[in-house]
C-alpha cells in the first residue's frame, strides 16, 4: 500500500519536469520549421531585393543633330563612308548643348562615356535606314553607360562602387533633374540576347533556348516515359528482366545530374558526332534525366485506376491492349500529366549537365532552331552571376525571378490539373 | 535532305499508308458483305500499314543520322595526302574544324593550304551525297513497308494481333531505355577512365594527397607533371556534405516530427507545400544565394570575431546545401514516421508516456532504419550536387577540415575540367571521367544501401 502510494508520488513529482520536457520538445519542432521557412523567405527576399533594379533601364534622351560635317558623312548610301564616319560626335555635341562649358578633349571624352557604347551604332542604323535624315535634328533615346546606370540606381548602396568622376556625377545629377536621364521599364531585358554590356543584355535568347530544349525533352521523355510505365504496370512478366529494369529506374532517379552531362558528352557528342551547345543535345540529356521521374509518377497513376474498370472492359471482350489504351490510360492521364509537368519544371531549372555539353558559350543571337547554338535560362543566370561586371548581378537576379515565375506557374498548372481532373474512386 | 525535314515527310507517308490501307480493307470487305467479315477492324489494317511504313524508315534514319558525321569525317581525313596526316586525335579535330569552317564559308579557301581546301570540297560533296542517299533510302524503305502492308490486307489475316504485338514491343523498348541509359553512363565513363589509368597509376589517383590537373603545354615547362590525387577532393566533398547534413538532418527531422505528431491539419497543409518549395528551387538559384549573399556575410562575421575566412568558404556552400536538402530529409522522415503503426503509439500513450516520450522512446527507434535510409539518400544528393559548389566553393584543392577555408569538390572539378574546349586525350580531360566514375560508384552504393534499408523497413510493418 505504502509502496504504491510512493510510486504515484514519484510519478506526480516528476510530472512537472516531464511536461517541461514535452513543451521543450514541441518548441524544438517549431523552431526547426521556423528556420526552414525563414531561409525560404530570406532567399526570396534577397533575390527580389537584388533583382528588382534589373527590371529598370537607364536612358538618356537627346536632340541629336545629324550634321554631315561633324560625322564626316556626305553620302549615307556609300558603305565606305558609313564605315569611316564618326557617329559619336553628334552625341557629344548634343550633350555639349546641355553643358556649354565642357570643352577640350578630356571633357569631351568624359561626356561621351555617359552614353552606352551601342549609341553610335543606333545612329548609324537610323541613318542607314533613312538616308534623308542627314542634316536634320532627331530626338533619340539612348541606353546610358553602365557606370551611369549603376550611379543612378545604386548611389546609396555600399556594395556597388561608383566609377564616375566627380565632374561626371555632377553632370548626371543635372541631367537627372532635367529629366534627360530617366529610368523606365527594362524592355531590353526581354527583347535581346546576351551582351558584354549589362545594359544591353537580355534574356530573350536564353528563354528561346530553354523553350527549344524543353520541346525536345518533352517530345522524348513524355511518350517514352508513359510507354515504359504502361509496359511495367500492365504487360511486364514477373521475371528477372523486369526486376532489373525496375532497379535501374529507381537508381537512375538518384544519379547526380552532372553524370548525365558526362553521358551526353561521351555518347551524343563524342560517339554520334552531334554539335556542341545545341538545344537538341541538351534536350536529349535532360530527357534521359527526367525519364525516371515521369515513369515513376505515371506508374502510380496507372496503379490508381481501379481493377473494376479493367474487368468490365475485359468482360465485354476487349483485348488486353484495348483495355489499356481505351480505358486505363485515359483515366490515368491526369496523373501522368501532373508528373510530367513536375518533371519538366525540374528539367527547366537544371544547369549542371548542360555545362558539360557546351551550352555555356557566350551567344548574342537569339537561337532560331533546334540546331543553332543556344544557352538556357539557368545557365544564363550562372554566367551572369559569375561575371565580374557589377551590373550583371541585378540581371542574374532578375533572370532568377523570371525562371522562378516559369517554374511556379508550371507547378501551379500541375496542381490545378490534379484538382480539376483527378477522380476519387 | 536534312534529318529534321525527313521526319515530317515520313509522318506524311505513314498517314498516307494509313488512309490507303483503310480504304483497301473496306474495298476487300465489300464483296464479302461488309467489314464484319474481316478478321480485324479496318483501323487495325490501317494502323499496321502506318507502323510498317514508319518504323523501319525511322530506324534506318536514326542509324544513318547517328553515324553519318563520323563516317564522313573519317573519309575526309583519309583523303588527305599521306605526309599531312594528323598525328593525334587532337590535331585531327583541329584540321577537321578548319576544313568544316572552309566548307561552311566562314573561312576563305585562299587562306588555307591547298589540301585543306580540297578536303573542304570533298566534305561538301560527301555531305550532299550522303543527304541524297539517305533521303532515297529512307523513302524507299517507307514505301516498301507500306506496299507490303497493302498486300497483306486480306480477310483471313488478323491485323489486330500484329499491331498489338508491335505496340507491346515498342513499350518494352521504351522501358529498356532506362537500362540503356545506365549502360551508356557506365560505358561513357569506363573507357575514358581506363585510358586515364594508362597515364596515371590508379594508386596515385586513389591515395595521392595533391590535386593540380594542369598539364604542360610544352614538354620542357616547369611543373609539367600534373598531380592527380583524389584525397583532397574527397575530403572537400565530405566536409561540405557533412556541414549540409548537420544543417538538414536536425531541422528536417524535427520539422517532420512536429508536422506528423503535433501540427493541426491546417498548419500541416500550409507548411508542407512551403517546405517542398525549397526542393523545387533550382540549384543555380541556391548557388547564386550562397556565392553572393551567404559567403560575403560569413566572411564579414568571421572578421568581426577576428577569424580569417575565405570568400569562398566551405561553410557557405555547406549551409546553403543544407537548406536545399531539408525537404528531402523532412518528407522522407515524414513518410517513415507515418508508417509506424498507430498501435505502437496508442500503447505507449496508454501506459502514461507523454507525446515526446512516445516519440523518443517508441516511434523514433521503430522508425530509425527508415530515417537512416532517408539520410543516406540526402547524403548522396549532397555529394552529387554541382551548381552550389561550382558557384560558392573554390577551385583550390586544400586538404583541410577548417570550414572557413575554401575547398573544392569532385563535382566542381568535373565541371571545370570539361567546360570549354578540351582535347580528348590529355590526362586533364580524362581525369574528369575518372572522377565521374568515382562519383557514380559512391552515389550508386549509397542509393542501393538506402533503398534496401527503406524497403526492408517498410516490409517490417506492412
Amino acid at each position: 500500500m505504502t509502496d504504491q502510494r510512493s510510486q504515484a508520488e514519484i510519478v506526480r513529482q516528476s510530472l512537472k519536469r516531464r511536461y517541461r520536457k514535452e513543451r521543450r520538445f514541441r518548441l524544438y519542432g517549431i523552431v526547426a520549421i521556423f528556420i526552414a521557412l525563414a531561409s525560404l523567405f530570406i532567399l526570396f527576399a534577397d533575390i527580389i531585393g537584388k533583382g528588382h533594379t534589373g527590371f529598370v533601364k537607364t536612358t538618356i534622351t537627346l536632340d541629336v543633330t545629324l550634321d554631315s560635317e561633324t560625322m564626316y558623312l556626305d553620302d549615307p548610301t556609300d558603305q565606305d563612308q558609313i564605315a569611316m564616319a564618326d557617329f559619336v560626335a553628334p552625341i557629344i555635341a548634343a550633350l555639349q548643348d546641355h553643358f556649354p562649358d565642357a570643352e577640350g578633349r578630356a571633357a569631351r571624352r568624359e561626356l561621351g562615356r555617359l552614353v552606352g557604347s551601342y549609341a553610335a551604332s543606333d545612329i548609324r542604323d537610323l541613318i542607314e535606314a533613312n538616308p534623308d535624315l542627314l542634316n536634320t535634328t532627331q530626338t533619340m533615346e539612348f541606353l546610358a553607360h553602365d557606370t551611369v546606370s549603376v550611379y543612378v540606381k545604386h548611389a546609396d548602396d555600399p556594395s556597388y562602387s561608383i566609377r564616375l568622376s566627380e565632374q561626371q556625377q555632377a553632370w548626371v545629377d543635372e541631367l537627372l533633374e532635367k529629366d534627360v536621364i530617366d529610368t523606365s521599364f527594362n524592355d531590353v531585358l526581354f527583347s535581346r540576347g546576351d551582351s558584354r554590356e549589362p545594359g544591353n543584355a537580355g534574356i530573350l535568347g536564353a528563354i528561346v533556348g530553354s523553350l527549344f530544349t524543353m520541346l525536345v525533352t518533352l517530345a522524348i521523355s513524355f511518350p517514352v516515359g508513359i510507354a515504359a510505365a504502361i509496359y511495367l504496370e500492365e504487360f511486364a512478366p514477373q521475371n528477372k528482366i523486369t526486376d532489373f529494369i525496375e532497379v535501374n529506374i529507381n537508381n537512375l532517379a538518384a544519379v547526380p545530374s552532372i553524370i548525365f552531362g558526362l553521358l551526353g558528352l561521351a555518347v551524343f557528342i563524342g560517339l554520334f558526332g552531334m554539335p556542341r551547345s545545341v538545344p537538341v543535345v541538351g534536350g536529349l540529356v535532360l530527357a534521359l534525366m527526367t525519364l525516371p521521374t515521369i515513369i515513376i509518377s505515371s506508374r502510380a497513376a496507372i496503379k490508381s485506376v481501379p481493377p473494376s474498370i479493367r474487368e468490365a472492359a475485359e468482360g465485354i471482350g476487349a483485348s488486353k491492349m484495348q483495355v489499356v489504351l481505351h480505358h486505363v490510360v485515359p483515366l490515368a492521364m491526369p496523373g501522368m500529366l501532373t508528373g510530367s509537368i513536375i518533371g519538366m519544371a525540374q528539367a527547366l531549372g537544371e544547369t549542371a549537365p548542360l555545362l558539360l555539353i557546351g551550352m555555356v558559350a557566350f551567344i548574342v543571337d537569339v537561337p532560331d532552331g533546334f540546331f543553332s547554338s543556344a544557352t538556357v535560362l539557368p545557365v544564363q543566370i550562372y554566367l551572369w552571376a559569375s561575371s565580374s561586371e557589377q551590373g550583371f548581378v541585378e540581371l542574374a537576379s532578375a533572370g532568377i525571378m523570371v525562371l522562378l515565375a516559369f517554374m511556379i506557374s508550371m507547378n501551379a498548372l500541375a496542381i490545378w490539373l490534379r484538382k480539376r481532373l483527378e477522380r476519387r474512386w | 535532305m536534312q534529318t529534321a525535314n525527313l521526319l515530317p515527310l515520313i509522318l506524311v507517308l505513314a498517314v498516307a499508308a494509313y488512309g490507303l490501307a483503310f480504304m483497301r480493307s473496306r474495298a476487300v470487305a465489300a464483296p464479302l458483305g461488309g467489314i464484319r467479315n474481316l478478321k480485324a477492324l479496318p483501323f487495325y489494317y490501317a494502323a499496321r500499314a502506318a507502323l510498317w511504313c514508319a518504323i523501319p524508315a525511322l530506324i534506318v534514319l536514326a542509324a544513318w543520322a547517328g553515324f553519318e558525321g563520323k563516317v564522313i569525317q573519317g573519309m575526309v581525313i583519309s583523303s588527305l595526302p599521306q605526309d599531312v596526316w594528323p598525328e593525334s586525335p587532337g590535331q585531327a579535330s583541329l584540321v577537321l574544324s578548319q576544313i568544316s569552317n572552309v566548307a561552311a564559308g566562314k573561312l576563305n579557301p585562299e587562306f588555307v593550304p591547298e589540301h585543306i581546301a580540297g578536303a573542304a570540297g570533298l566534305l561538301e560533296n560527301l555531305r550532299a551525297q550522303s543527304g541524297t542517299f539517305k533521303t532515297i533510302l529512307v523513302l524507299l524503305i517507307a514505301a516498301l513497308g507500306a506496299a507490303f502492308a497493302w498486300t497483306r490486307v486480306a480477310p483471313h489475316i488478323n491485323a489486330r494481333e500484329s499491331v498489338e504485338r508491335t505496340l507491346r514491343r515498342i513499350f518494352f523498348v521504351c522501358a529498356a531505355v532506362a537500362v540503356l541509359t545506365t549502360v551508356g553512363i557506365v560505358f561513357s565513363v569506363i573507357f575514358e577512365t581506363v585510358r586515364f589509368f594508362g597515364k596515371v597509376p590508379i594508386t596515385e589517383f586513389l591515395f595521392g594527397t595533391s590535386w593540380s590537373p594542369q598539364t604542360a603545354l610544352r614538354a620542357d615547362q616547369v611543373g609539367a607533371e600534373g598531380a592527380f590525387g583524389i584525397i583532397p577532393l574527397f575530403t572537400g566533398t565530405l566536409l561540405i556534405s557533412a556541414i549540409a547534413l548537420l544543417v538538414a538532418v536536425p531541422i528536417g527531422l524535427l520539422s517532420a516530427i512536429y508536422l506528423s505528431e503535433y501540427a493541426s491539419k491546417r498548419v500541416r497543409s500550409t507548411v508542407k507545400p512551403l517546405l517542398e518549395m525549397l526542393a523545387g528551387v533550382p540549384t543555380v538559384v541556391y548557388g547564386f544565394f550562397a556565392a553572393l549573399t551567404v559567403a560575403p556575410f560569413i566572411r564579414d562575421m568571421a572578421e568581426l570575431v577576428g577569424l580569417e575566412a575565405s570568400s569562398q568558404s566551405a561553410l557557405a556552400a555547406g549551409l546553403v546545401m543544407g537548406i536545399m536538402i531539408i525537404p528531402f530529409v523532412s518528407s522522407l522522415s515524414d513518410d517513415v514516421i507515418n508508417a509506424v503503426p498507430q498501435t505502437l503509439r496508442d500503447g505507449s500513450l496508454a501506459l502514461g508516456a507523454t507525446q515526446s516520450e512516445t516519440m523518443k522512446n517508441v516511434i523514433f527507434p521503430a522508425a530509425l532504419p527508415g530515417i537512416i535510409g532517408g539520410i543516406l539518400l540526402a547524403a548522396s544528393r549532397a555529394i552529387g550536387e554541382t551548381m552550389i559548389v561550382v558557384m560558392a566553393a573554390g577551385l583550390a584543392a586544400n586538404l583541410t577540415a577548417n570550414p572557413l577555408d575554401s575547398v573544392t569538390t569532385v563535382t566542381v572539378q568535373i565541371a571545370t575540367l570539361l567546360v570549354g574546349d578540351q582535347e580528348f586525350d590529355s590526362a586533364k580531360t580524362l581525369s574528369a571521367f575518372a572522377l565521374g566514375m568515382m562519383l557514380f560508384i559512391v552515389t550508386l552504393l549509397l542509393n542501393v544501401v538506402a533503398l534496401k534499408i527503406v524497403r526492408k523497413y517498410r516490409e517490417q510493418y506492412d
